[in-house]
């Protein structure tokens, strides 16, 4: 990435965009008062949500909700359509963003085309019961969260946990509950982060409607050359996502694609041990750990740009430096659409180079002049990454994201000078155990969780 | 990224639950904050078939500990506590930090929170949080998927200061 291009990227905010975060905050604040408990404040911003959809295909329906809502009537229907409202308004806010950074690295995206693939029926009762806390959850507010309103969705996880079809689901609602516990009484809570739970909450309920929208795939082959591993975690579920480059066998253009695994844990396996859980994926860990392409064969490929990981499928192929196929590969690399559903300025997590910069003290990569900061929160327990070595760093691969008005860059992998000695880090580095002798005594130290753990669900569960 | 900064509130991607610190899990392998209860599962030194149900009620203190077929622990008092309940306050400090369990146990202040907690021996729900560890176990037994999960975009792994 080039000053030009951050300057670009950075310089103003898409028209617009302001002005429909206003509006996702005004409902953000009902949600956080409860819905049972609309004062006048409440009632104007569900009009104005109502109103920013107006002209959209949702058409008059989260008006009317919006109605019925400020009368009290907290039906499944009416969540439904301001849900549906608050998503599309933050969908047009990723869209402008995602537009902006195209335009700003040059990248080409082509126009989402529906796929054909039926994600066939589901289990309507478990929707049903996952709605039901959700309208409990919004008639009550998250200031009228207690452990009772917690617990209450504890056997609904239970049987969305055990519908594979429904994993997204119950990845989000468990993530959401265990927020939710541990801010309990959440009336007591300093401040309450209201973005992100009506975000949560907000897909969830889209979630509680047809289940996954994941959605139909095409075969592909070629040579997959990895540029970096981000890795999202919550208590119990982890997923580690691979952004790469495709060389297609055939004919076509070299595209962006992402590889995502993911399992359910327990909050008490943490850091490198996170690694262990996803052993049925030998080849893409050893192509991680190993910094290594994968020869792929008919694999299939979402419209989205996931590529759905498939052992059988995979081959480990030659060392590749994910440097390298950055420099080379990434700036012509056609970049996938955006399901409809998915967008939300949250998943924008677009992979490039820096390079050429300095490091500052204040958490910022001066490039030409242009800062770009650096989220140095978001480096993974489970990988070698530490802010030392971003700081000491002259290149870095990394994903442009964006929240609350600001874009960062989350490091993937950094080239450093240690010692004046080059040293180079990867998020994927530890995908077969850890790599750094301190930290593998620290994990031997403390035992192997995942096999203590195994190990009780096997005398205990069976018994 | 904590609740101190500016516009915490309009971010998406943000830690609210504080993580939980790596520990050993062979002698206690489940420790919870739930109920109003310090709760977990202690297994048996002598007998791998066997575990140890202990819990500490939050304000009051009693205790409970008993074997997960509701057998009372044979080394509790009246007034005092077991090797299990002891291990599993030590655990506890170690997953969650002493401010926190202190502060969901209402301990008041001090370092050393064994003496801080003087309650005395009731009887508590052996079974129910038997229940829950073995809830627990079950996400280990959950397949992993390739389905992308983009809800976990909102669930950054964010690193712990090293």
């Amino acid at each position: 990435m080039q000053a030009v291009q951050l300057a670009e990227l950075t310089g103003r905010v898409p028209p617009g965009v302001g002005e429909a975060l206003k509006v996702v905050a005004g409902f953000d604040a009902a949600l956080a008062d409860g819905l049972a408990r609309l004062g006048p404040r409440h009632t104007e911003a569900l009009g104005a949500l109502a109103g920013a959809v107006g002209g959209s295909p949702l058409g008059a329906a989260p008006a009317e909700a919006s109605g019925r809502l400020a009368t009290g009537s907290i039906g499944a229907a009416e969540l439904s359509a301001v849900a549906a409202a608050r998503a599309a308004l933050l969908g047009a806010v990723h869209d402008a963003l995602l537009d902006r950074l195209d335009g700003a690295l040059g990248r080409s995206r082509p126009g989402w085309e529906e796929p054909p693939g039926d994600p066939g029926p589901v289990p309507a009762n478990l929707l049903a019961a996952g709605r039901s806390w959700l309208q409990e959850l919004a008639i009550a507010g998250w200031r009228g969260v207690d452990d009772a309103l917690v617990s209450a969705a504890d056997r609904a996880l239970d049987a969305l946990w055990a519908e594979p079809r429904l994993r997204r689901l119950a990845v989000l609602a468990d993530g959401l509950a265990a927020e939710l516990r541990a801010s309990c009484p959440v009336a007591t809570m300093e401040r309450i982060p209201e973005r992100r739970w009506a975000d949560l909450w907000t897909r969830a309920v889209l979630l509680s409607h047809g289940g996954s929208w994941t959605g139909g795939a095409t075969a592909v082959s070629g040579r997959l050359l990895p540029l970096g591993v981000d890795v999202h975690e919550h208590g119990t579920a982890v997923q580690v996502q691979l952004h790469a480059v495709l060389e297609p066998a055939g004919e076509g253009p070299v595209r962006l694609v992402r590889v995502a695994v993911a399992v359910a844990k327990v909050d008490t396996i943490v850091g490198p041990l996170v690694w262990k859980l996803l052993s049925a994926y030998p080849t893409l860990l050893a192509a991680l750990a190993e910094r290594r392409a994968v020869e792929v064969t008919g694999m299939s490929l979402t419209s989205g740009g996931d590529l759905l990981w498939d052992e059988e499928r995979a081959a480990a192929g030659a060392p590749a430096d994910p440097f390298a196929t950055a420099r080379v590969r990434l700036a012509g690399a056609q970049a996938p659409a955006v399901a409809p559903l998915d967008r939300h300025p949250v998943r924008i997590a677009e992979p490039v180079l820096v390079e050429g910069y300095k490091a500052g003290n204040d958490g910022t990569f001066d490039l030409g002049g242009e800062r770009l900061a650096v989220d140095s929160d978001r480096l993974p327990p489970s990988g070698p990454l530490t802010p030392q070595l971003v700081k000491a760093s002259t290149a870095c691969i990394g994903l442009l994201r964006w929240d609350a008005g600001r874009w960062t860059l989350q490091p993937l992998a950094v080239r450093s000078a240690v010692k004046r000695q080059p040293v180079e880090a990867h998020n994927g580095d530890w995908a077969l155990g850890p790599t750094d002798p301190k930290v593998a005594k620290a994990q031997a130290r403390s035992g192997d969780a995942v096999a203590v753990l195994s190990e009780r669900a096997g005398r205990l569960l069976r018994n | 990224m904590g609740s101190g900064e500016a516009g915490w509130e309009e971010r998406s991607a943000v830690r609210v639950a504080p993580p939980v610190q790596p520990r050993k899990l062979a002698k206690v392998p489940f420790v919870e904050l739930a109920e109003g209860r310090l709760q977990g599962v202690v297994s048996s030194g002598s007998d791998i078939a066997r575990v140890y149900v202990s819990s500490i009620a939050a304000e009051t203190h009693d205790f409970s500990c008993s074997t997960n077929n509701n057998r009372p622990c044979g080394g509790l008092g009246g007034g005092h506590r077991c090797k299990h309940l002891d291990a599993l306050i030590d655990e506890a400090v170690r997953q969650y930090g002493l401010e926190r369990v202190a502060r969901y146990l209402k301990a008041g202040e001090g370092d050393d929170l064994r003496s801080l907690l003087q309650g005395t021996r009731e009887k508590a729900p052996a079974a129910a949080v038997f229940s829950r560890f073995l809830r627990h176990l079950t996400y280990l037994e959950v397949p992993a998927s390739p389905e992308p999960l983009t809800e976990m975009h909102w669930f950054p792994a964010l690193g712990a200061v090293r």
